[in-house]
């Protein structure tokens, strides 16, 4: 274990961990199920865009998701079977509105797509490397569900010094990467070195947090004889997890709020993230499934289950002993940060880390909120060094402006300061609506700002085109002034005016009405090939004199 | 399952809290007060005990009439008016006449507290402006002072306490006057060992040091008062006040004589740091003590008024939202050699 001094992060909060719930039995695969629920959408970014139709018979780990745009992934059957239908079914979403997911009814034979695997990963260029991570389909697995290929490039401009790798796990309750390090620390390391590999990262740091004792034994048996790799135990507290407190806490380094960690040569990943790399890497195998911790009041046997992404969380929790009659809450995620779900309909992706169907008595439902009194515990809890209370305070007057002065954006919304509120009030609720509140505005803001430019310029060529009339009714009526005198023989000019424009307007008629840009210097293929289109395009229009006439009288 | 979803409850995270409640720690600071009315009831008798009993339930009986008359949730079980009382009665002169203590008492919940909107609301702290309204409407009786550790206080209820209302109260006894009047109108000063203790004249409850700052300490190890508001009164005080002794000894109290004479001890523990009206930021509850300690000596050297820790807190309750918002803390990622550049 490390003797490196450690640093530390400000704020924070310790709150029973309940872990030895869910980490008595090891690790269970999940055993096949008949249907799977795919939503397009799992990462952080744009949705994967469908390259199956229903009807179509997929293997397992075959791609049934196209990465759409930069920030996006692949998305792969989770077993064989046929695709039964691509539509809206119900997301884990806090709205608990549905998305566009894929259906699978599997066939039962679990049958393999073809998996290429890379063991000479060193001598492959990183861009390559990358380009697989993303067609496997690998997106941060703590949580927040980051396309990781993207954080595989270290950028031009700087050196990556150090890779921490996320062992720290500091929401209460959930126990998938401790079971994960416990069982599979030779996979995690085997995906650090690949990661290390990508980035050309000088050290790694294995952060953990010190309430895992065993994790921390495993890895450090299976990074033996790695020398730029070393295992950190944190002491716990919540949200060591952060991305910007843990690089806080292990280098003393504070990441600018609007930067990366990558912009001080620091790159963190999750430690089941580097398991899934190992896979895609060495295996061949695409993100099909992943480790969830199953656990709380609400499940007979909690535990850690393997389950193939797409899951119905209905299935999750038969298999697990539930849920009992005495579930009042199924939440995804922690209990600090995860979100209440509607239904248990809704399937797992690729971000679920945690599903506790937890008691009434276990998470009791928040008393009425009672007026601030300014204790200021919530501002000595915030890890962003915000005053919470005043954000409260502002986000309740809905002054938007003055909410944005005391850095409401750099709310990590990570609820310490709603779990140590003596009144009990829903501090983050009121952020997440006040950032809401400012997005619409300035969408809002946006859009009128478009529809003024709009009108602006419509006023404009208004305006241009009335001068310009007004100067040709002026052109016309001096040059008819000018012809004043003779107006005797007006009919006679007028005739020979008629004419005139009858002859101009039939050379009109006959000149070719299109312009072609490119004319010049044709070769006499394409001089018969324009002659062919010419010819079919008087056949498609049978009667262009009306049609020049029609056009021409607007002139 | 289709029970399932139908039992489901939904909230928004984090589901979890640590349990601390308004009613808990108001409930801890009644205890922190409680030796605080025992010694004013061994010191002041009768009287002490009775100011106190007044003073409490006055202050309940205004609680419920003005959450009535507001349509307001009924917050007397939260115990905040039960510390606006007795703290509200520890401010008063033993002998000042109950009729008295009433329309305070009133006066400190209506004025102080639901004036300004109820629990949380006010911008004073409602037991010094019940005070201050006395005060300003009955100087005499509130520089009155009892002598402490009379004989009798234990037989008899001084008459003066049970003056008909708006009468002028009939004082048995020959008063005396605080540590701080003889220091800046006779130029005698006290003891030290009888400021600490608390065998002085003065109001029930900012007699005894020792026992005020035992009642503080427990209130900042159970992490339910900031220590940095009383920490800056008290540097304040003892910096100007030790500067001004040294340049005029004879007309100024020394530092020690400052620090345990009158209300300071009292204001400084329970008073300045009543969180609603004080700042929140760390910075600025050092600021808010260092300006009412200030405040504080500046009124008793240089004042009209032998004491000024009343109005040295009411004033520094008027700008701890200004200084708040002058010394906001930088959030994490934005100290200003960082500049607000991406790398990238």
């Amino acid at each position: 274990m490390s003797t490196r001094p450690l640093f530390s992060f400000f704020g924070g909060v310790h709150p029973p961990m309940h872990k030895d719930v869910s980490t008595g039995q090891p690790i269970d695969v999940m055993p096949l199920a008949e249907r799977y629920i795919l939503p397009l959408h799992q990462n952080i970014g744009q949705p994967a865009k469908p390259v199956v139709s229903v009807g179509e018979r997929v293997l397992k780990g075959q791609r049934i998701g196209h990465a759409e745009g930069y920030v996006s992934v692949a998305l792969h059957a989770p077993t064989s079977g046929t695709i039964a239908d691509i539509g809206a079914y119900p997301v884990p979403h806090p709205s608990g509105l549905s998305d566009n997911c894929i259906v699978m009814t599997a066939d039962g034979a679990d049958e393999w797509t073809e998996c290429v695997a890379l063991p000479d990963y060193e001598n492959i260029n990183p861009s390559h490397l990358r380009n697989i991570v993303r067609e496997a389909g690998i997106v941060g697995l703590g949580g927040a569900g980051f396309p990781s290929f993207i954080k595989l490039n270290p950028g031009t401009h700087k050196k990556i010094d150090t890779l921490i790798m996320n062992g720290i796990e500091c929401e209460p309750y959930i126990t998938c990467d401790d079971m994960l390090m416990r069982e599979r620390a030779a996979e995690i390391v085997a995906g650090i070195r690949i990661i290390r590999h990508a980035l050309q990262a000088n050290r790694v740091l294995i952060a953990i947090e010190d309430n895992k004792p065993q994790a921390i034994k495993s890895i450090e048996e299976a990074i033996r004889g790695e020398s730029a790799m070393e295992v950190v135990a944190c002491p716990t507290r919540y949200p060591q997890g952060s991305e910007k407190q843990l690089v806080e806490a292990l280098t003393g380094k504070e990441i600018p709020s609007e930067a990366l960690p990558l912009h001080v040569g620091i790159v963190v990943h999750n430690v089941g993230t580097a398991a899934a790399v190992y896979r895609a890497i060495m295996l061949g195998e695409p993100l099909t499934s992943r480790i969830i911790t199953v656990t709380g009041g609400g499940v007979a046997q909690p535990r850690n289950v393997e389950a193939r992404i797409g899951t119905v969380i209905e299935d999750i929790l038969a298999h697990c002993g539930g849920p009992t009659a005495e579930t009042r809450k199924l939440i995804m995620g922690g209990p600090m940060m995860g979100f209440a779900l509607h239904s248990d309909r809704a399937p797992v992706v690729k971000t679920t880390n945690c599903l506790l169907a937890a008691t009434a008595e276990e998470i009791p439902d928040r008393g009425p909120a009672l007026p601030c009194i300014r204790c200021g515990a919530c501002s000595d809890a915030c890890p962003a060094r915000l005053l919470p209370q005043q954000l409260f305070w502002y986000a309740q007057a809905k002054d938007l402006d003055k909410i944005q002065e005391y850095n409401l954006f750099d709310c990590i919304e990570c609820g310490c300061c709603a779990y140590v509120c003596p009144s009990n009030i829903p501090l983050v609720h009121y952020y997440r609506f006040a950032k809401t509140e400012i997005w619409a505005r300035e969408r809002e803001k946006e859009k009128a700002e478009l529809a003024r430019q709009r009108f602006d310029f419509r006023q404009t060529r208004l305006e241009r085109e009335k001068a310009e009339r007004a100067a040709r009714h002026k052109k016309k009526r001096d040059e008819l002034h000018s012809e004043e005198p003779s107006a005797a023989p007006a009919t006679e000019t007028k005739k020979a005016a008629i004419l005139a424009a009858m002859e101009r307007a039939k050379k009109k008629k006959d000149a070719p009405r299109i312009t072609p840009a490119n004319t010049e210097a044709l070769t006499p293929q394409q001089q018969q090939m324009i002659e062919e289109v010419e010819q079919r395009r008087r056949q498609s229009r049978p009667n262009p004199e009306q049609q020049s006439a029609a056009s021409n009288g607007d002139k | 399952m289709e029970p399932l979803r139908k039992t489901l409850s939904i909230h928004t995270s984090p589901h979890i809290a640590s349990g601390a409640d308004v009613a808990r720690i108001m409930r801890h600071v009644i205890y922190a007060l409680l030796p605080v009315c025992g010694f004013a009831i061994y010191a002041f008798g009768w009287a002490a005990l009775l100011t106190l009993v007044v003073a409490v339930v006055v202050c309940w009986l205004s609680e419920v009439l003005f959450c009535r008359l507001l349509r307001k949730p009924a917050t007397l079980a939260d115990g905040s008016v039960t510390i606006t009382g007795i703290l509200f009665a520890l401010t008063l002169p033993p002998g000042l006449p109950l009729w008295m203590t009433v329309v305070g008492a009133f006066a400190a919940v209506g004025l102080g507290k639901f004036l300004f909107g109820g629990l949380a609301a006010n911008v004073f702290n409602p037991a010094l402006v019940g005070r201050a309204f006395l005060q300003a409407a009955f100087p005499g009786a509130m520089t009155t002072w009892s002598p402490v550790l009379a004989a009798d206080r234990f037989s008899q209820i001084p008459s003066s306490l049970l003056a008909a209302p708006f009468m002028q109260p009939n004082y048995d006894t020959v008063s005396s006057a605080s540590p701080l009047a003889l220091l800046k109108f006779e130029h005698t000063p006290t003891p030290l060992g009888d400021l600490f203790l608390g065998t002085t004249a003065g109001s029930l409850g900012e007699t005894s040091s020792l026992i005020i700052l035992l009642g503080g300490a427990y209130l900042i190890a159970r992490g339910m008062m900031s220590w940095r508001i009383p920490a800056g009164i008290l540097v304040a005080v003892a910096v100007v006040g030790g500067i001004s002794y040294v340049a005029d000894s004879e007309r100024f109290g020394s530092p020690l004589f400052m620090l345990f004479s009158g209300g300071l001890m009292l204001g400084a523990m329970f008073m300045a740091t009543d969180p609603v009206s004080s700042p929140v930021t760390h910075r600025g509850c050092f600021v808010y003590g260092l300006l009412i300690g200030l405040v504080v000596v500046v009124i008793r050297n240089w004042g009209g008024l032998a004491e000024g820790v009343m109005y040295a807190i009411l004033f520094a309750n008027a700008v701890s939202p200004h200084i708040d918002n002058w010394l906001q803390p930088l959030p994490f990622g934005r100290k200003p050699g960082h500049g607000r550049e991406r790398g990238s």
